[in-house]
């Protein structure tokens, strides 16, 4: 054993400048690994850039951004990405309008209401909701969601499409709740208890302390959880693959078929692909839109939490 | 007087409001629980029929002449036929036919192959009904025209079973055949690279990020980087695989290599960010203690910190690697779309994966999909139950609180 230490000991200080290179390497490649994100975030904007780029000098960037018609397969193809936005724009709208109720309101429940038995039971239920895979919620919406709508709206005279706009937010809705429960109870956790607790001295109830004392405090870091969530509903593909519909309507109305920007990526690049063709090109223009979108809700949300993050001591 | 009736109606409005207040609470986790329950249960309930089969056991007189020719599927068929002597035209006796799966064929090759001396003889094939027949002996779709298959329970033993071929097959274009190996093989080889590469990359950024890099921009510029990624849209990542390593790098389409290395890079800001707090939570004290000894500094950090956030990191690596066997989108865009009948063998050669698996048989029209589909969907959930029981039991096993 002493031998043994002595030795290493030896080794180890004719060794010290072997050692010093050796971890200088290391280092080197740790840097390295840590630089596989910037090189993804650059390989993503390469990818989606060159290809756009070739798209646009077939098709002009005005006819992209203000057409009003989408159909890549049509004679002669038009590439109008007004009803692709409106499309996602009104299935993001109904799934915020689902989850924003019920996430916040779950939030507020779990974090000022219930008692820690509840919380310990409740927690992993929308844990595991977060953790169901997009495309068992796209099965469930085209399959049971639909159909219900569809069969509720003929009921009362009402026309409703089968992949109507409104069975994927709904569902889309439903996914997004956690996001936006868990973010609110950490920032809502996060306001400090002597607030609550002066307010409650000060004879308010429960339910007055949270609405004029803990929202307040925590509302630039529930926006911000509003903002991922909106990012994350526009990104989201499976569901509104499924459950949404192909043919881009320019419509707002929630019982018609709309088609989003990642349906339409999805679309045209499963199956045969020719790299030379507008119809495979558009799908990386669009990549390039939702690229730039979600990265500006993502930015949007993390100055917002900056700049308006109130400091307790 | 007044004044106290006043203050005891606006006492009473505030109650009420609080009592308003609490139960939009309860409601709002109410619906989504209800929601997550009815979700399960739809699933459930149109799953679980797939996991049965239907089975006959047919006598089947084996003629040497046709065997020696290979006839086999003649003689099946004959075989068949002969239980029912009743159907004599060309459309009934196509009915009769319809209710049986196209393997009675190979049962039968392979059990004269494995002992010839049968040759000559009657031996019993165990022959599966077809998908229409299934279903209405499931009771889930009846028969239009039902002689056919009330015949054939009259005539022959029917025999329900669990459904082994489920897991046992590949995909196939016949859904009463049709199995998840191909799936659930692609998804292992696919989920092995990422966590391979992810773990790796992940961790390796990790360390030095926590424990070496200097305060300065670069570190900012990569930190907000990481943020960024884990915001990016699945489906982008999937521009990046085809774009990238398909076009550019020229890898092969539909390879669990290629879904693997764009999986990896999807899962390595939650790997990041999850072995950057295993690391933060080792005491400072430890890494001080080994400095103070003499260890140098990547010394502290392998031999001593790395080893004590090592179940912090695993469990973040197992939700990370649940988070990738879920994901589809990505995959869709690298071509991992298409039919595949073949059970995988590397991770070179065309694969689907679970998730796919379960994204093409929705498409499909014919019913017994459907049932397969949310069959597939139950396997996939249990997946991931069983990867999440993992994490939580690897964080309470180890879990050390300082």
């Amino acid at each position: 054993m002493t031998t043994a230490t002595r030795t290493g000991f030896a080794a180890s200080t004719r060794s010290t400048a072997g050692r010093r290179r050796f971890e200088g390497v290391v280092r080197i490649i740790l840097l390295a690994c840590s630089g596989v994100a910037v090189a993804t975030t650059l390989g993503i904007l390469a990818s989606v850039l060159f290809e756009s780029v070739v798209f646009f000098r077939e098709v002009s960037p005005l006819a992209f951004l203000f057409g009003t018609q989408w159909s890549p397969t049509g004679s002669p193809p038009a590439f109008g990405l007004v009803p692709l936005l409106a499309g996602t724009l009104l299935i993001t709208l109904i799934a915020l309008a689902t989850a924003t109720p019920l996430g916040l309101f779950s939030a507020i429940y779990l974090s000022e209401y219930a008692s820690p038995r509840l919380r310990r039971v409740l927690k992993p239920v929308l844990e595991m909701l977060a953790g169901v895979p997009t495309v068992v919620l796209g099965f469930f919406a085209a399959l049971t969601v639909a159909p219900f709508i569809r069969q509720a709206g003929t009921a009362i005279g009402l026309d409703v499409a089968s992949e109507s706009a409104l069975a994927a937010g709904l569902v889309m809705g439903m996914m997004i709740v956690p996001l936006i429960s868990s973010l609110s109870d950490d920032i809502i956790n996060a306001v400090p208890q002597s607030l609550r607790d002066g307010s409650l001295a000060m004879g308010a109830t429960p339910s007055e302390t949270v609405k004029r004392v803990v929202l307040p405090a925590a509302l630039p870091g529930i926006a911000s959880a509003i903002i991922l969530a909106i990012s994350r509903a526009i990104g989201e593909t499976m569901i509104v693959v499924m459950a949404a519909g192909l043919a881009a309507n320019l419509t707002f109305n929630p019982l018609a078929a709309v088609s989003t920007i990642t349906v339409q990526i999805a679309t045209l690049l499963v199956g045969d692909q020719e790299f030379d063709s507008a119809k495979t090109l558009a799908a990386f223009a669009l990549g390039l839109v939702l690229f730039f979108f979600t990265l500006a809700l993502n930015i949007a949300a993390l100055r917002l939490v900056r700049k308006y993050r109130q400091h307790y001591d | 007087m007044t004044d106290l009736s006043a203050r005891n109606s606006l006492l009473a409005r505030r109650r009420a409001a609080e009592a308003r207040f609490r139960r939009y609470g309860a409601a709002a986790l109410a619906l989504t629980t209800l929601f997550l329950a009815f979700l399960l249960w739809d699933v459930a309930a149109k799953g679980w029929p797939a996991f049965l089969e239907h089975r006959v056991a047919l006598p089947v007189a084996i003629d040497p002449a046709r065997a020696a020719a290979g006839d086999f599927d003649g003689l099946v068929k004959d075989a068949i036929l002969a239980q029912f002597p009743e159907a004599q035209s060309r459309s009934q006796r196509k009915a009769v036919l319809a209710l049986f799966s196209r393997d009675g064929e190979t049962q039968v090759a392979r059990q004269l192959a494995a002992d010839p001396g049968l040759s000559g003889k009657t031996i019993t094939a165990d022959l599966l009904l077809s998908d229409t027949a299934d279903l209405h002996l499931k009771g889930i779709a009846p028969l239009a025209d039902a002689t056919a298959i009330t015949a054939l329970t009259e005539k022959l033993p029917v025999t329900r079973a669990f459904a082994w071929r489920f897991f046992s097959n590949g995909d196939s274009r016949e859904a009463e055949q049709a199995g998840l190996r191909g799936a659930l093989i692609g998804s292992l080889l696919t989920v092995a690279v990422a966590l391979g590469l992810g773990l790796v990359f992940g961790v390796a950024a990790a360390v030095y990020l926590e424990e070496f890099a200097p305060k300065n921009r670069f570190t900012d510029f990569i930190e907000v980087n990481i943020n960024n990624l884990a915001a990016v849209p699945s489906i982008i990542f999937g521009l990046l695989g085809l774009a990238m390593f398909l076009n550019v790098f020229g890898l092969p389409r539909s390879s669990p290599l290629v879904g693997g290395l764009v999986l990896s890079l999807l899962v390595l800001p939650t790997i990041i960010i999850a072995a950057r707090a295993a690391l933060k939570a080792v005491p400072p004290s430890i890494k001080e203690a080994a400095l103070g000894v003499g260890a140098s500094e990547q010394q502290a950090v392998f031999h001593h910190v790395l080893p004590l956030a090592l179940p912090g990191i695993l469990t973040g690596a197992i939700l990370g690697m649940a988070r990738a066997f879920g994901e589809t989108a990505p995959l869709l865009m690298i071509g991992m779309v298409a039919f595949i009948a073949d059970v995988p063998r590397g991770i070179t050669e065309a694969a689907t994966v679970l998730p796919v698996q379960i994204y093409l048989w929705s498409d499909l029209p014919e019913l017994a999909f459907r049932s397969k589909t949310a069959a597939a969907i139950l396997v996939l959930i249990a997946v991931l139950f069983a990867a999440n029981a993992l994490a939580i039991y690897l964080r309470n096993r180890f879990e050390r609180r300082w």
